[in-house]
């Protein structure tokens, strides 16, 4: 690219470009998750539409694991969409942090920005106000837009290709969300009480799981570690965000 | 219309509301009392540990296995390389331990 092409470009291009390229690792990280999401789901009952539907809709990775996990094991639907409400809530904070960022933004370009405001988009939204320079919506959009396109093309494929797996207990396909729910929470290690609300979580859903039972495992599992959370002393004290 | 169907709506309803919601209500406060903050600083390892925890139950060797090998990586590598060596754990012996 010559340096001429780049100064007859509008800012708004510069900084969609500028975006785009910090939304590379991020495309490529999610790609897999992207076509695992889709093959998983129409292992639990879902169709190809329904999979992509889904990407598009909630455009929430661990959330939407959770959501065909739960599918599949029957739970009730009010409680499915509880869960990926929960596995979400995480949002509120980024859009809390990054609301006073965005606010010089038209309504309509606000609306959209939020719709997309996943961890990695937080992620560069927020090191972009750090470094002093306005958040964008070209630049904003540069960053999301890669992803939210190629997460939902790859679960179409991953759904697709997911029909066609003729053995998936071999394969390991039934136990592949655990897993990944394990890395989920390893990931969440750094944070304040971290061991303590995992053991509680850990203790109170297999004692539910063994008395009444899924899907209130979930529920009560995530209950008690929330509110044991709250209840430790030392949560007085101001702690760092992750 | 399917459930999956309304269920994706409704669920695509209540993420949007967490997108925006942090915005629209949170930051009208000048703090979040500590312990609120601590207690959702701990809902997504809350959610997520109940849906590991209860499928170790029913889990044989290959999983235990697999969910070992896969913490331990995930001490340093990031969760593509964990959850691949779970995954290659886990295929591998369920060839003989099925």
């Amino acid at each position: 690219m010559s340096s001429q092409a780049t100064a007859e470009r509008s800012p708004a291009t510069g900084d969609f470009w500028e975006g785009f390229r910090l939304s590379i690792p991020v495309v490529v990280a999610s790609g897999p998750f992207a076509m695992l999401f889709g093959a998983l789901a129409v292992g639990n009952g879902f169709t190809v539409f329904e999979a992509f539907l889904m990407s598009a809709a909630v455009f929430g990775g661990a959330s939407q694991m959770v959501g065909i996990e739960l599918f599949g094991q029957h739970v009730a639907p009010w409680l499915i969409v509880l869960s990926i409400f929960a596995v979400n809530f995480r949002h509120v904070l980024y859009s809390a942090a990054i609301g006073r960022h965005l606010a010089h933004w038209p309504l309509l370009q606000q609306a959209v920005g939020y719709f997309i405001l996943t961890d990695p988009q937080y992620a560069i939204a927020e090191s972009k106000a750090e470094s002093g320079r306005k958040v964008g919506f070209a630049f904003y959009m540069g960053a999301a837009l890669p992803v939210y396109v190629s997460w939902n093309i790859l679960t179409a494929l991953g759904a697709f290709f997911g029909q066609m797996i003729p053995d998936t207990h071999a394969l390991g396909i039934d136990f592949l969300l655990p897993i990944y729910f394990l890395g989920l929470v390893m990931g969440f290690r750094k944070r304040p009480l971290w061991l303590p609300v995992v053991l509680a979580s850990a203790a109170a859903s297999i004692l539910a799981y063994k008395t009444i039972g899924s899907p209130w495992h979930v529920t009560v599992g995530a209950f008690v570690g929330v509110v044991f959370a709250a209840l430790m002393p030392s949560s007085g004290k101001r702690e760092a965000r992750p | 219309m399917s459930t999956i169907f309304w269920i994706t709506i409704a669920a695509a309803v209540a993420t949007y509301l967490t997108r925006i919601g942090g915005h629209l209500v949170i930051s009208r406060f000048e703090n979040i009392h500590p312990r609120v903050e601590a207690g959702l600083n701990a809902v997504p390892a809350a959610v997520l540990t109940t849906l590991v925890a209860p499928a170790m139950l029913d889990a044989g060797p290959a999983e235990w296995a697999a969910i070992v090998v896969a913490a331990l990586v995930s001490l340093r590598g990031g969760l593509m390389s964990m959850f691949l060596a779970g995954a290659v754990v886990l295929i591998a012996l369920r060839q003989f331990v099925g």
